[in-house]
């Protein structure tokens, strides 16, 4: 074509080096047309979506420092007599890997910084995933179309969970050993397989001489290799779908309102990355986190009081610490629920978080695609459901510490954990209904403020000597926002005869939607947020006060 | 004269009644056997034990009996020794104060080192039982650091904790921080077991063993331990690191994050 | 995909001004979207001046962190590693991983500081609205993709040739129990390797503190003493495998003390001998209470007697520590009378 001719002839002339290497690239990678799309990418501003940024930065800085470690780490179990130079552990007997631990904390230089860098951003890296994962869950945002992109992050969760213990334990100290003594026990628990999958995890009997490396490959590299390839398809997929956004003057369900990626998106995003490794490099200098050399090398056995793993499996710990000692012998077998009903449960608990909005969406039937964030009181049950959830898991990270509970608020450890066992189970059902009754109040005074404006506590006087307090009608940037969210109207079982006349069966679960729909949605499960003959019948009735 | 209320125990079972048994068939003639030992400065040490007598009377006995036999409010001293005395009253464990608690607390002691010597030596001279260590048998000279620390970690650790900061019983008892306690009281505490901790005899723990772990206490729990990552946070492990995550780690970083997403002010309309 | 189950009216409101359509508050609807609000000059905007001291702040916020760079090179090539220092209120540190992770944390924190300066004071603050497009496809391609499988599955004649089918499904379902047959010899089967511990008859029991044979007077009442078999070596090759289920837990209780018979009888003048393995998950448990006898457990809490058969009073664990008969041997010494009658630690789907 007689364009293509001239095309290369002008860019030699005068274009930036820059540009041209864009323009080679493009001809060989197509990049322009990715970057078309999304070189001015809109990204709304508000500091909770940036929590999933601390999420992916936390994650980079694990894989970097992550990638330092090993190259002083030896994964092996084999017994050495430590020579190094922390003096209360000279001549003991200790596994490689924990003497290469020593070796990286006490005399590679700048190794106890990477890998107390390495140890705070996994801690904060959980946190980050479990509060973004609430921040997703209480306004909604996991409803159509990003259901899947909520289970690649549950699934990054899960997944984090165990990337961090199998990291934990690689050191062969007292502690991590004794977690994983811990895990040797629940495999065991399980039924008629227990026995063998412990065998083969661990080679042997325990502790044998091969988990550590059998952890070190798993924590390294397959792992690490999934949660990278599902956060890469977490990312594409918010691309995709663009962001979403509260609702707000100007904010609809189908567009999206912020600054472009380019420049202004590059330079928050790619900053927030340097202070959040900032942060973490800040607190890896003056905090100290794992001292195995405090610990000392694993041997089944010793033991230390205050026995815990790391935070985020405090909640496993919670369910095992607080389960009363059932085993049930029969025909020559043993099941043991004491700890296979905790390992169910662990599994019940995460997966419900995993399932909910697939629930929500078929109590809904709810086909549409949703955008605009649910303020949580406008959904007062599933808001009432995860603050529920949120307490249980509470509940069980303090059945998790209950031994420190004990020592540091002069308790009873019996006592804490009878507290534990009972509000286990109470717990969630009262923070259910507070959170319910909270959120039903708010929505009315929502309401009450679009038909009667807001209390300005200016008190007036009429001229007939009645006292009043001046309200203020709202803007209409403000009675937008307050009355754009979904209401639902509670679903209804269908005509029960057909279009022939046949008498139809209702399914069971029909029935279920039924009532579940009425109780997400039901007369007293949400005020009905005011129409607008509702606001001209005020408006017009009594003029504005 | 100070209120030394009776502070009633769990029912000691088994080491009341071992004692008053002992005091029964062989008090009276144990409590001659040390005198005979002790010709030498016979005169200075009767005084001693007879200061300490008075002392006993005043403080101790209203709980322990006149004569050290126990009651129901206390159990038989005979046959404890001078380091249980010595360790008991010296951590102002004993005199034990009115209290529902679970155990008797360390606190601020009563009585001056020369009277808690003075009622060590009327206890001892009541029943043969562990004596007061000398330093050199709790002094760092000859210690191995290492092995104290594998020894307390097989003899120490499950109760105390790592680093000896301490850790929870059953029902409301613990196991108390060994930080800031004299090297003397973690020997005597060892040797004669005092309230629920078991003791560690000298039979089964040498006297080398004890040393060794005395001297690796000094090096990982005093206030010239270094802990070379920076803050020790208790030294309790995950669940204190855990919340510093929690708060600073991801306090900070949300506060970071408001920070970038927050508008800039606004210039004011003029 | 229309909502069809869904009353109209309980459709979110901005579908009626769909396409940001911007409505201004009239009879109909008093709630309509009023638009976004008009764009405001920040100061650094409209005073080039202020816009002048943010670019100074960026610029010196890029320097320090240079300097910081600077300062980090600088403490890891003139700072020992084993040097520690006191500082207020961290305590005793080692000098070397404080200066290095301060430096660090400033250089990163100050060139993320700098970035995001820059973007809320100089970069355009204007907001920009984009369009968002519904996910799925619209009917005209999906009805083309449909019909491309179709033809596509049709011209595999997948579904007509049955035969290739069934066997491709079956060879596919077979192949990856290579995989797994693979995994098999990560480790020997269990055997009875978990019911039998290194305790014997005839072995002494060796103090693990002395690492000398134990006789029974040496073990007082109210004393605690771990033991382990004799001959087991810390420097032997399966030292933490047979430690992880032989580590033994010695009391001397009075004997009236002693409620349960089996465990009197299986004493020795009072010396009781427990598994040190917690029975729940395989914790050493030795949380020994001299006064009440219990034993707690520092992992899960399980709580046991050991005045009473060392049976569960409290927690997770599901039966009482196996108990080790002991006896004395001619010279004298503490001998097991045999292993374990039940297996130690944990149970199992085969305990039985």
């Amino acid at each position: 074509m007689s364009t293509a001719a001239n095309e290369p002839a002008r860019s030699r002339g005068k274009a930036p080096a820059g540009e041209r290497i864009a323009d080679w690239a493009d001809g060989r990678l197509g990049i322009y047309s990715l970057a078309k799309a999304n070189m001015r990418k809109i990204f709304p501003d508000h500091w909770s979506f940036m929590l999933g940024e601390v999420c992916m930065y936390s994650f980079i800085i694990i894989i970097l420092t992550g990638v330092y470690l090993t190259l002083f780490f030896h994964p092996s179990m084999n017994e050495v007599v430590y020579h190094g130079s922390y003096v209360p552990l000279q001549g003991q007997m200790m596994s490689e890997a924990f003497n290469s631990t020593l070796h990286i904390s006490f005399d590679v230089r700048g190794g106890l910084l990477v890998r107390q860098i390495h140890h705070w951003a996994a801690l904060i890296f959980l946190a980050g995933m479990f509060v973004h994962m609430m921040r997703v869950f209480f306004t909604g945002a996991f409803r159509k179309p990003r259901e899947i992109n909520w289970l690649f992050g549950f699934l990054l969760f899960v997944l984090g969970m165990f990337t961090g213990f199998t990291g934990y334990s690689l050191p062969d100290d007292l502690l991590s050993g004794t977690g994983v003594r811990f895990t040797e026990g629940a495999i065991l628990s399980m039924p008629i397989v227990g026995t063998y999958i412990s065998y083969f995890l661990f080679g042997g009997q325990f502790p044998g001489h091969d988990f550590v490396a059998r952890f070190y490959s798993i924590h390294i590299l397959l792992l690490p290799g999934i949660m990278l390839g599902l956060m890469v398809a977490h990312l594409i997929l918010v691309f995709y779908h663009k962001h979403t956004q509260f609702a707000g003057p100007g904010k609809s369900n189908t567009n999206v309102v912020g600054m472009p990626l380019l420049p202004v998106y590059m330079a928050k995003a790619g900053g927030f990355f340097f202070l959040v490794f900032g942060v973490i490099a800040a607190i890896a200098a003056v905090a100290q986190i794992n001292p195995i050399w405090a610990m000392g090398p694993y041997r089944p056995d010793q033991v230390s009081t205050g026995a815990q793993p790391d935070w985020y499996m405090g909640f496993a710990e919670g369910l095992i610490r607080f389960m009363p000692g059932w085993e049930i012998n029969f025909w020559g077998h043993t099941l043991v629920l004491g700890v296979f009903i905790p390992l169910v449960l662990f599994g019940v608990v995460l997966g419900a978080m995993a399932v909910y909005p697939f629930i929500e969406s078929w109590v809904t039937g709810d086909k549409s695609e949703h955008h605009i964030l649910d303020r949580p009181r406008n959904a007062p049950t599933r808001t009432g459901l995860g603050v529920a959830w949120v307490t249980m898991y509470m509940i069980t990270l303090v059945g998790g510490g209950n031994d420190l509970w004990a020592t540091h608020f002069h308790l009873s450890i019996n006592a804490v954990t009878w507290f534990v066992r009972i509000f286990f189970f109470v717990g969630p059902v009262i923070a259910f209904i507070a959170t319910k009754r909270i959120c039903l109040g708010l929505q009315r005074r929502d309401r009450d403020k679009v038909l009667h404006g807001r209390e300005t506590g200016i008190i007036k006087r009429l001229p007939h000597g009645e006292f009043i307090e001046v309200h203020e009608p709202l803007s209409q940037e403000q009675l937008h926002t307050l009355t754009t969210h979904t209401q639902y109207a509670p679903a209804e079982i269908g005509p029960l005869v057909d279009e022939n006349g046949v008498e139809r069966k209702v399914k069971a679960s029909e029935k279920l939607r039924v009532k579940l729909s009425s109780a997400y949605y039901g007369e007293d499960n949400q005020i009905p947020k005011p129409t607008s003959d509702e606001y001209k019948e005020i408006t017009s009735g009594h003029g504005h006060h | 004269m100070k209120k030394l209320s009776a502070r009633r125990r769990h029912p000691l079972a088994a080491v009341v009644v071992l004692l008053l048994a002992l005091a029964a068939t062989g008090g009276l003639y144990a409590a001659f056997a040390p005198a005979s030992k002790a010709q030498a400065d016979e005169t200075s040490q009767s005084l001693t034990i007879k200061e300490g007598r008075k002392l006993y009377e005043v403080g101790c006995a209203s709980c322990h009996g006149t004569g050290g036999q126990g009651s129901s409010d206390g159990p038989s001293l005979v046959g404890v020794g001078s380091a249980a005395v010595d360790f008991q009253v010296g951590t102002g464990r004993m005199p034990a104060a009115t209290s529902q608690g679970a155990q008797a607390p360390r606190k601020k002691p009563v009585y001056t080192q020369t009277q808690i010597d003075q009622l060590a030596a009327y206890v001892a001279s009541l029943g043969a039982g562990p004596v007061v260590p000398t330093k050199q048998q709790y002094g760092p000279a000859g210690a191995d650091v290492a092995k104290g620390g594998e020894l307390f970690r097989t003899n120490c650790a499950q109760c105390h904790n790592f680093t000896g900061k301490g850790g929870a019983l059953t029902e409301g008892k613990y196991a108390p921080t060994l930080e800031g306690v004299e090297p003397k009281h973690i020997y005597e505490a060892m040797q004669t077991g005092p309230q629920n901790m078991p003791s560690f005899p000298d039979t089964t723990m040498s006297s080398q063993n004890k040393k060794d772990i005395i001297a690796y206490l000094h090096a990982v729990d005093s206030s010239e331990t270094t802990n070379p990552g920076g803050l020790e946070l208790g030294g309790l492990g995950p669940v204190s690191e855990g919340l510093f995550a929690w708060i600073f780690g991801l306090g900070a970083l949300i506060a970071v994050a408001v920070w970038v997403a927050a508008r800039t002010a606004k210039a004011k309309k003029s | 995909m229309s909502s069809q189950d869904i009353p109209e009216e309980n459709l979110p409101a901005e579908q009626e001004y769909a396409h940001g359509a911007v409505g201004v508050a009239d009879e109909e609807n008093p709630f309509a979207d009023p638009g976004l609000p008009p764009h405001e000059h920040r100061i650094q905007d409209i005073d080039e001046r202020a816009a002048r001291r943010s670019e100074r702040v960026v610029a010196l916020l890029f320097t320090v962190s240079m300097l910081a760079t600077v300062g980090f090179i600088v403490s890891y090539v003139t700072i020992p590693h084993d040097k520690n220092i006191f500082v207020f209120p961290i305590g005793h540190i080692s000098a070397l991983n404080f200066a290095l992770g301060l430096t660090l944390g400033v250089a990163l924190f100050c060139i993320g500081a700098g970035a995001v300066h820059w973007a809320r004071t100089l970069m355009s603050d204007v907001e920009v609205a984009d369009e968002r497009h519904p996910i799925e496809a619209a009917p005209e391609i999906r009805a083309k993709v449909h019909a491309d499988f179709r033809q596509g599955a049709k011209e595999s004649a997948l579904g007509r040739r049955k035969l290739i089918r069934n066997t491709m499904f079956g060879a596919l379902a077979l192949v990856p129990l290579s995989g797994v047959m693979l995994l098999r010899d990560l480790g020997p089967l269990p055997g009875t390797s978990l019911r039998h511990t290194l305790w014997a008859k005839g072995k002494r029991l060796v103090n693990m503190n002395t690492n000398q044979p134990l006789r029974p007077e040496d073990i007082s009442v109210g004393s605690l003493t771990f033991a382990k078999p004799d001959g087991l070596e810390e420097t032997d090759e399966e030292f933490q495998n047979e430690m992880a289920k032989a580590a033994l837990m010695i009391v001397r209780l009075q004997p009236d003390n002693i409620k349960d018979k089996r465990e009197l009888d299986w004493s020795h003048e009072g010396v009781v001998a427990f598994s040190k393995i917690c029975t729940h998950v395989g914790c050493p448990i030795s949380l020994y209470e001299q006064q009440t006898h219990h034993v707690l457990c520092p992992c899960h809490q399980s709580t046991f007697d050991l005045s009473d058969g060392a049976r569960v009073i409290f927690g997770p664990a599901g039966h009482a520590l196996p108990q080790l008969r002991i006896g004395v041997d001619s010279e004298g010494y503490l001998q097991a009378l045999g292993d374990f009658e039940e297996p130690v630690g944990p149970a199992f789907w085969e305990r039985g």
